[in-house]
């Protein structure tokens, strides 16, 4: 375990050398991310002015679920984008290489690149998402804190593992399904939004089959000091970021399903 | 003209080949668009106001967007910019024909040819389903048709002029990310015109990005009336020579500088 950490890290420092020997280029990427992101903010913002309020919710508590939402996807994008360009290594026959190496597959893979330019949204996330700290009217206790690292990271974990499932179709379409990018993307833009708003095939897709509600909408409410969601015991709001984490070691267990299946397409 | 009604050709003819993708397209134009649809649906049942385009206008402006989101400026023509990179834009400098225009006619197909095959099946079932609105009149229709029609055009020198900036590869890289960002913000994809902040709205005003999207779809749904569309359509026009102006002038001035190596 220490071990696969070590070349981990290993991998991530070799990438981030390779990424600052174009620094301008770099930087540029990294405040185009900040950018774009931000025009989303601005959108909701804008949103706010005009409307004051959203079925309850203040600006400043959507911004919790922006700021919340964003963090957590950065840093997929920066640790697990190596399963982007995973159809790739299916199709030219990479991924052999890495089978013949006495390391886990997934972790290979993940390491394959560490996009320094999602820091641009990171650090735009993070902006909000401490604004929105200290504007609500909460009381930051040591428990709260714990919980909103855990959302953060559970989060990630959450994408982390629908980048995991989208490579592993390439398993058996040798082509990345981009139809997934609505579940991510498309997950993001949901879940910067408080779930009441949507319809209820809707919420519930985005509960049960795909559970971002676990790792960003419920712990939101725990952090606001609202009840149970939907008709659920409140005390549920302060777990259900386990979802996260569960859901990733089920999106690896897929994944080591597809590895086992894995046949080469030759040179 | 013939030389260019070729290139659109054969560029059709590529394009035609991803029809899953195109598939694929269309299917999260549609989840995309549901997601807008029920935020504003909550916006609006949260206040009592009257705000400046109604839920109804705005859901179709949602699907009109949705449906016309291949018009909008976001990327460069990846062949021009692997050309540059490479060098093979030598070759392109050897055609008798007009270089700025046969790249704009690619580029003109790019955005022109995804639009055409993932726009159809989104608008029937936006029709059919789920609330988009038909235009007030047959003024409206043809309105919003010439419209349209320019939008595109000025799509097409918008990715023109950031696909002949990449001579210039980093600074060019970096205005092709901020106009993408802009686009987004002030074409109306992100949030109807008429709802973003006063300033935000004079800013708007002043870029051409709204007669790519924004414009049409507002002479569709009768929020511009008719009677004023020659207006909006002769600054639609002017953006237009504008853009392309500036698109040979870059040209000329990249071919310039540019430098070559060995083969």
């Amino acid at each position: 375990m220490r071990d696969a950490f070590t070349l981990y890290l290993r991998y991530a420092a070799i990438s981030i050398r390779s990424q600052l020997e174009y620094r301008a280029s770099c930087a540029m990427f990294a405040a185009a991310s900040f950018v774009i992101s931000a025009i989303d903010f601005c959108a909701l913002w804008a949103l706010f002015r005009r409307f004051g309020s959203l079925q309850g919710w203040k600006l400043q508590e959507v911004a919790l679920l922006y700021g919340m939402v964003n963090v957590s996807f950065a840093l997929a994008e920066g640790f697990a984008r190596g399963f982007d360009s995973f159809e790739t290594m299916v199709r030219n026959g990479g991924f052999d290489r890495l089978l013949v190496r006495p390391r886990s597959t997934a972790l290979q893979v993940a390491g394959q690149e560490l996009q320094l330019m999602r820091v641009g949204r990171l650090a735009q996330g993070a902006l909000v998402l401490f604004w929105a700290a200290g504007e609500l009217d909460v009381h930051w206790s040591v428990a709260r804190l714990a919980l909103v690292a855990a959302a953060v990271v559970s989060g990630a974990c959450l994408f982390a593992g629908l980048f995991v499932l989208q490579a592993t179709l390439a398993f058996w379409t040798t082509s990345t399904l981009e139809i997934v990018n609505t579940v991510t993307y498309g997950g993001v833009e949901t879940a910067q939004y408080p779930l009441d708003v949507y319809r209820p095939w809707f919420r519930a897709f985005f509960t049960f089959v795909v559970p971002l509600a676990c790792v960003n909408y419920l712990p939101a409410h725990a952090l606001l000091g609202r009840g149970g969601v939907f008709g659920a015991p409140a005390w549920l709001n302060w777990i259900a970021p386990a979802m996260g984490p569960a859901f990733l070691a089920a999106a690896l267990g897929v994944w080591q399903m597809g590895v086992r299946r894995y046949c080469s397409t030759g040179s | 003209m013939r030389p260019y009604l070729c290139i659109l050709g054969a560029r059709f003819r590529v394009q035609l080949q991803y029809r899953a993708a195109a598939l694929a397209g269309t299917l999260t134009q549609l989840f995309w668009g549901l997601i807008r649809v029920m935020i504003f649906d909550g916006f609006y049942r949260s206040s009592t106001a009257v705000h400046p385009i109604s839920l109804a206008q705005v859901v179709s402006y949602v699907w009109l967007s949705q449906a016309a989101f291949g018009m909008l400026p976001d990327r460069v023509e990846p062949e021009l910019r692997d050309m540059i990179r490479t060098g093979n834009v030598t070759s392109e400098l050897l055609r008798p024909i007009d270089l700025y225009w046969s790249w704009f006619c690619r580029c003109l197909a790019m955005t022109l040819i995804p639009t055409l095959m993932r726009s159809g099946p989104l608008l029937a079932v936006a029709f059919a389903f789920l609330e988009l609105q038909t235009p007030p009149g047959a003024a409206s229709v043809l309105a919003a048709a010439a419209a349209f029609a320019g939008g595109m055009l000025v799509s097409s020198a918008i990715t023109a002029l950031l696909s002949i900036g990449l001579f210039w590869t980093v600074s060019g890289d970096g205005l092709t990310r901020l106009s993408v960002a802009a686009a987004y913000l002030f074409s109306g994809m992100v949030l109807p015109i008429p709802l973003l902040p006063e300033a935000l709205q004079r800013a708007a005003a002043l870029l051409p990005y709204r007669y790519v999207l924004d414009v049409p779809m507002r002479l569709y749904l009768g929020h511009i009336p008719a009677s004023e569309a020659p207006m909006h359509l002769a600054a639609q026009l002017a953006w237009l020579l504008v853009l392309v102006a500036a698109g040979r002038g870059v040209l000329s001035r990249g071919l310039g500088r540019l430098v070559v190596q060995g083969g």
